[in-house]
């Protein structure tokens, strides 16, 4: 089965069941250089390895990149 | 008739001169600006002329310092920024500028956080000098904003920032702005704040680096209260460094979008 979700307003399918985690790791971001929204909620960095990820699920990544 | 001086409205005589007003209201000036224009020799005044007199190397009062900056800003904004605090952390090429444009806006307290000193490759970017260099950053900082305004509180902290003193350290910011380097430092000052003080706005930025187009660097809304400034993908990398201008542009992003939300606008 393949869960469809939306990243940033966009469509995207990953192979079930997924975690934040694995989501990330499957599109080669650093989930120490984001911010994310789940939902509608904030999440923790620390949180990212247990938070599961089902059908319609919306999220937000900001992605930072170096330099100040 | 009524004439400004420094700033302010005053009642004068019809046939007031400027030397007549200089020897009334500050007699040791010694510069006068009329209308924008230095004068030397006495002239006569006429209504609503704006006389400013200047006594060289003296620091203007607290009540000079509020009168200009509300003739400036108006007394709505100037009420409104003058009793607002904001946290900066980082205090290098984003933060240092940022905090002098906050200064000259009339913020009335900084909070600023960075363990760092001031080294030579800084200069390049940064709003620091010659003779600060060695000193930690926010002292170095704090003395320069005291140079521009000195009627704001600065708090410095020489610290590095953690999960665990963010939210301690930021606790009465009213809006917060991350100025960090490091990628990862600022998605853990992002998620840390935000966690805390999800009411709360918080201005970053994430690709200022280069000297790419200025056109790129926008100021977004993201997640949350989150307002995002840069290109979000030119990072500082080798053949790819941090220059004064389009890091500075960013720096000034961050800076209006702090002003914008203080006053009540959305950012964007």
């Amino acid at each position: 089965m393949m869960l469809k979700i939306t990243i940033n307003g966009k469509p995207h399918s990953f192979p079930e069941p997924a975690t934040l985690s694995g989501i990330l790791s499957h599109l080669g971001i650093d989930p120490a250089r984001v911010a994310i929204e789940h939902n509608g909620t904030i999440l923790l960095q620390k949180a990212f390895p247990a938070t599961p990820v089902s059908a319609g699920d919306q999220l937000e990544i900001v992605q930072f990149v170096g330099g100040g | 008739m009524q004439i400004w001086i420094n700033e302010q409205r005053h009642d004068v005589p019809p046939d007031a001169s400027l030397f007549g007003v200089r020897d009334q209201f500050r007699p040791q000036a010694d510069v006068m600006i009329v209308n924008g224009f230095p004068e030397t020799a006495d002239l006569p005044l006429t209504e609503n002329d704006r006389v400013v007199l200047i006594r060289r190397g003296e620091t203007p009062s607290a009540e000079e310092f509020d009168a200009l900056l509300t003739a400036r800003h108006t007394p709505g904004v100037h009420e409104r920024l003058k009793h607002a605090c904001v946290g900066i952390a980082g205090a290098g090429g984003l933060g240092s500028p940022i905090a002098a444009a906050l200064a000259r806006s009339g913020i009335g307290k900084l909070v600023v956080a960075d363990y760092d000193v001031v080294e030579p490759s800084n200069l390049n970017r940064q709003m620091y000098f010659i003779d600060q260099i060695g000193l930690p950053k926010v002292k170095a900082l704090a003395a320069t904003l005291a140079r521009i305004n000195p009627g704001v509180a600065v708090v410095t902290h020489i610290v590095r920032l953690t999960r665990d003193n963010i939210a301690t350290l930021f606790a009465e910011v009213d809006v917060m702005v991350e100025a960090l380097d490091d990628a990862r430092a600022k998605a853990m000052l992002t998620e840390t704040f935000m966690s805390h003080f999800p009411g709360k706005p918080l201005v970053a930025a994430s690709g200022v680096a280069g000297a790419g187009s200025a056109n790129t660097i926008v100021t977004r809304r993201t997640i949350g209260n989150l307002y995002l400034v840069g290109d979000g993908e030119t990072a500082a990398a080798p053949g790819t460094g941090l220059m004064a201008p389009r890091v500075g542009v960013a720096a000034h992003h961050q800076a209006n979008a702090v002003v914008q939300l203080l006053l009540g606008d959305v950012p964007a």
